[in-house]
C-alpha cells in the first residue's frame, strides 16, 4: 500500500509516510485530503474506523483511521492539520466515507474545526449555546461561563443546520438551512422514553404512521470522559472505561489495557490472557442476554426480559466472587488482571455452560419461533451490506447483513487465536437476523469458554507494574470486539504520566446513525424494534 | 411513644435497629408531630400512608450505568415487587417517585426538572449512585451537574458506583419509612417541616456528631 501511495502521489515521500507497528501513517495537507481519501477508497479502504480530533497546541487537526472493508484489518492513519485556530477549515471526507458526516460533527463540537462541504455542522453533544470548545487545550472550564441550567425550559432550536463553505477569497462562509418544512409533522421520542434505551432524543418526521425521517440528538449523558482522561494517569483512566458501555465494561477495559501494553511493549502472563478472554466472553453473554431481553421487551414481551435478567444474574455472581464487583467488575489492569481467580470460579463456570445451553434452547422455543414475534421482526428494517460498510456498522448488527467484521478473527488478540469458534454471519440484514444472531453468538461464546476453562495456565496473574506509568511518545490505537462491535482506543502520548489525548471509538454511535437510513418508510413501531435490534448503549456514544 | 414510632415505621422482615439513620427519622417525626395531631385525622392519615407506602410506583428513568442495576432490582432475582414498587411508570404523571439513576449533565438538567414538574404531588426523589449524589467519578467534568439536589429536592441518597441491588432496596425501604410517618392531612397549626437535606448539611451534621 505504501508503494501504491508513493506511486500515485508524487508529493508523498519518506517525510510524510511512516510505517509503525504494521500501521501506515500518512500526513497530508488539508487541500490534498480528499483526493488521498478517494484513492484509498478505490484501493478497498472503505471502512472509516474512527476520526480523532487533535489539538497540537499550535495547530488543530484530525486523524482518520481507515481500514479495508473486506476484513476490517490493515489500518491506515491519515493525519492532517491546520495552523489557524480562529478559522480552522478542513475539507470534508463525508463524500468519500458516509459515516464521516457524524464523526466530523463530533470533532466540530469538541475542537471547533469547520468541515467544508459537510452538509450538517450542528454541535453533536453540547447545547448550541455552549461557549467554547471543551477539548481544546486552552478551554476555560470556569462554571460561570457555562452555568448549569436549573429551570424547566422548552427544547432549544434543533432544526437550523449550519453549513460551512469557502468563498472566492478563501474566506469562511456560513449558510443556514431548516431541517424541516412547514408541513412536516415532527414528534419527539425521548430523551426520557423507555424504548430509546437510555437518554437518546429522536426527532421523527411522520406521515401518518409512516416514518419520513429520523434525526437523532445525543449529548444528554455527555460526561466529558475524554477531557477528564487528559488529567488522569493511565491506571486511573481504567475506571472510566468501565463506565462507557457498561454492558461490555470488561471488554472496554481490556481494550485500554491492550493499548497501553502495546505502547509499553509489555508481555502479559499467559494466565492473565486466558482469564481476560473468559471474562470477555462471559460479559458478551451477559450483554447479549440484556440485548435479547430488551428487543423482546420492545415488542411487549416482558417475560423475555425477566428471563434474560435471570440468566445474567448467574454471570454477575461469578464476577462478584472473583472480581468483587457486579456490573463494574474493575478486573483488567495494565499488565494482567487485578486478582487471582476465586477457587470456585472454574466450578461455577462449568455449571453455567450447560445451564445456559438449556436456557438458550428454551429462549428459542419461546420467542424465536413465536409467530407474533417473527411476524414483527421478519421483513422489516433492512440494512444492506453496502450500507453497513459505508456506515461502519460492526458487531452483530453488521454481521447480520453479511459483513465479516469480527476482530476476534480478523486481528486475533488475547487468546482468540488459539480457540476454535465460528464467526456467525447472516445475509438478510433484517430485524430478525439481528435478533437471532445474538442468541447464536451466545452459543459461540460458550464454546470459547468451554475450550479455555480447563486450560487456564498456571503462573502469575499479572505483570508487576509501577504505580505511575509513562507511555512512550506517539499515537497508539487498539481495537477489540465488544458486544456491540469494534470498540477502539486511541492514545496520544507525549511521554508524560498522563495522556495528551484519549479517544474512544464507540460502536454504538453508528448504530444510531443507521436509523436515519433504515427507519424511513417503516412504521413507528418498527422504529422502536430497530432500536432494540441494534442494541445501542447511549453513554458509550456520548462518553 | 417509642413503641408507636417503631410500629409506624415497621417494615416486614427488617428490624427497626437494623436501619441506619434512625435518629434522623425520629427527629423528623418529632418535627411533624409538633402542634399535635388530631386522633381521627391522624388515624386516617396512617391508613392512607400505609397504602401509599406499599404502592410506590417509580418512573422509568435511567441515564446510565445504575439503570442496569435498576433493571436487576426489577428482575426476578431481587424483585422489588415484594415491596409493592411493582409498576414502572413510563409517564411522570402516573409516577410517585423518580429514581435518578446515573449522571445528570448540563443538557439533561432542564429535562429532569421538567419531568419532576410533571409529576403529581406528593412526589419523592431518590438519588441513586455517586453521580446523582455529587457527580461521582465525573465530578471534575465540565458538563456534569455536581449532584442532582442542585436541580430538584432529594429525599433519599443511595451511595455506590453503582449501588448493589440490595442497597437500592434498602434505599427504597428508607423512603417507605419516611412516607409512613408523614402527615397526609396538613393542619394549619402544624409548622412547615424541611423535607430534604443537602449533602453539605448532611456532612455538617455528620461532622458535628463525630466531634462529640
Amino acid at each position: 500500500m505504501k508503494q501504491k501511495l508513493t506511486n500515485r502521489f508524487g508529493w508523498i515521500n519518506e517525510n510524510n509516510i511512516v510505517e509503525n507497528d504494521g500501521r501506515l501513517t500518512v500526513t497530508v495537507a488539508p487541500d490534498k485530503l480528499t483526493e488521498v481519501a478517494a484513492f484509498l477508497k478505490e484501493c478497498g479502504y472503505d471502512f472509516l474506523v474512527d476520526m480523532v480530533g487533535m489539538d497540537y497546541g499550535d495547530s488543530l487537526g484530525v486523524i482518520d483511521y481507515v481500514a479495508r472493508g473486506a476484513d476490517t484489518s490493515d489500518l491506515i492513519a491519515l493525519k492532517t492539520s491546520v495552523p489557524d485556530r480562529e478559522h480552522p477549515l478542513i475539507p470534508t471526507v463525508s463524500g468519500v466515507w458516509r459515516v464521516a458526516q457524524i464523526y466530523e460533527r463530533e470533532v466540530h463540537d469538541y475542537f471547533g474545526i469547520r468541515f467544508i462541504g459537510n452538509n450538517d455542522m450542528r454541535r453533536l453533544f453540547l447545547r448550541e449555546s455552549w461557549k467554547g470548545y471543551p477539548l481544546r487545550k486552552d478551554y476555560d472550564a470556569d462554571p460561570n461561563i457555562n452555568p448549569l441550567p436549573l429551570e424547566n425550559e422548552p427544547i432549544a432550536d434543533m432544526d437550523t443546520i449550519p453549513v460551512y463553505g469557502i468563498d472566492a477569497d478563501g474566506k469562511e462562509t456560513v449558510t443556514y438551512r431548516p431541517m424541516y418544512g412547514d408541513d412536516d409533522y415532527v414528534v419527539n421520542i425521548g430523551p426520557q422514553h423507555p424504548a430509546t434505551h437510555g437518554v437518546l432524543h429522536l426527532r421523527v418526521a411522520l406521515d401518518g404512521e409512516i416514518v419520513r425521517s429520523v434525526d437523532p440528538h445525543f449529548g444528554y449523558i455527555h460526561r466529558g470522559i475524554e477531557k477528564m482522561c487528559e488529567g488522569y494517569t493511565y491506571p486511573q483512566i481504567l475506571h472510566l472505561t468501565d463506565r462507557l458501555d457498561y454492558l461490555s465494561g470488561i471488554m472496554n477495559r481490556h481494550a485500554f489495557c491492550l493499548c497501553c501494553e502495546k505502547a509499553l511493549q509489555m508481555d502479559v502472563p499467559e494466565r492473565a490472557v486466558v482469564i481476560r478472554t473468559i471474562f470477555d466472553e462471559l460479559t458478551r453473554i451477559a450483554s447479549h442476554l440484556i440485548g435479547w431481553g430488551s428487543i423482546c421487551n420492545d415488542m411487549g414481551a416482558i417475560t423475555a426480559f425477566m428471563y434474560g435478567l435471570r440468566d445474567r444474574e448467574k454471570i454477575m455472581d461469578i464476577f462478584e466472587e472473583t472480581a468483587g464487583g457486579r456490573l463494574m467488575a474493575a478486573y483488567d489492569v495494565i499488565g494482567g488482571v487485578a486478582s487471582d481467580l476465586h477457587p470456585n470460579f472454574r466450578r461455577r463456570v462449568k455449571e453455567f455452560i450447560p445451564y445456559m445451553r438449556k436456557m438458550l434452547h428454551e429462549h428459542h422455543l419461546l420467542f424465536s419461533a413465536n409467530p407474533i414475534a417473527t411476524g414483527r421482526m421478519k421483513g422489516v428494517g433492512h440494512l444492506s451490506l453496502e450500507q453497513a460498510i459505508a456506515l461502519g456498522i460492526t458487531g452483530p448488527s453488521g454481521r447480520a447483513s453479511g459483513w465479516k467484521n469480527d476482530l476476534r478473527k480478523a486481528e486475533p488478540y488475547a487468546a482468540y487465536g488459539k480457540v476454535d469458534f465460528d464467526e456467525v454471519l447472516r445475509q438478510d440484514g433484517m430485524t430478525f437476523d439481528r435478533y437471532i444472531i445474538r442468541l447464536d453468538e451466545i452459543e459461540q461464546s460458550l464454546r470459547i469458554i468451554e475450550q479455555l476453562i480447563d486450560n487456564i495456565p498456571e503462573g502469575p496473574y499479572a505483570e508487576k507494574v509501577k504505580g505511575v506509568i509513562k507511555l512512550p511518545e506517539g499515537d497508539f490505537f487498539q481495537r477489540v470486539e465488544n458486544a456491540r462491535g469494534q470498540f477502539g482506543v486511541h492514545i496520544t502520548s507525549r511521554g508524560d504520566k498522563t495522556p495528551y489525548r484519549v479517544k474512544f471509538r464507540s460502536p454504538s454511535m453508528v448504530l444510531v446513525e443507521a436509523l436515519k437510513d433504515v427507519a424511513p418508510g417503516g412504521k413507528v413501531a418498527d422504529l422502536i424494534m430497530l432500536g432494540g435490534s441494534f442494541d445501542y448503549v447511549i453513554p458509550c456514544i456520548d462518553r | 411513644m417509642e413503641i408507636g414510632k417503631n410500629k409506624k415505621t415497621h417494615i416486614k422482615n427488617m428490624r427497626y435497629e437494623d436501619f441506619k439513620d434512625n435518629e434522623y427519622l425520629e427527629k423528623y417525626v418529632e418535627e411533624l408531630r409538633q402542634g399535635g395531631v388530631p386522633v381521627a385525622l391522624g388515624k386516617l392519615s396512617d391508613i392512607i400512608n400505609w397504602g401509599r407506602s406499599n404502592s410506590v410506583w417509580p418512573l422509568t428513568f435511567a441515564t446510565s450505568c445504575c439503570g442496569i442495576e435498576f433493571m436487576c432490582v426489577g428482575g426476578a432475582h431481587y424483585d422489588f415487587a415484594r415491596f409493592g414498587w411493582e409498576v414502572y411508570r413510563n409517564s411522570p404523571r402516573q409516577a410517585d417517585v423518580i429514581f435518578v439513576f446515573g449522571t445528570i449533565v448540563h443538557k439533561m438538567a432542564p429535562v429532569l426538572k421538567r419531568l419532576y414538574d410533571q409529576m403529581a404531588e406528593p412526589k419523592y426523589v431518590v438519588a441513586v449512585g455517586s453521580c446523582a449524589i455529587s457527580g461521582g467519578p465525573f465530578k471534575n467534568s465540565y458538563h456534569v451537574a455536581q449532584g442532582v439536589d442542585q436541580i430538584i429536592p432529594v429525599d433519599v441518597y443511595v451511595p455506590g458506583c453503582p449501588p448493589r441491588p440490595d442497597a437500592i432496596l434498602y434505599g427504597m425501604m428508607q423512603l417507605e419509612r419516611k412516607i409512613k410517618v408523614q402527615n397526609f392531612f396538613k393542619l394549619p397549626q402544624q409548622p412547615e417541616v424541611k423535607e430534604s437535606v443537602t449533602p453539605v448539611e448532611n456532612e455538617a451534621q455528620y461532622e458535628a456528631k463525630t466531634d462529640k
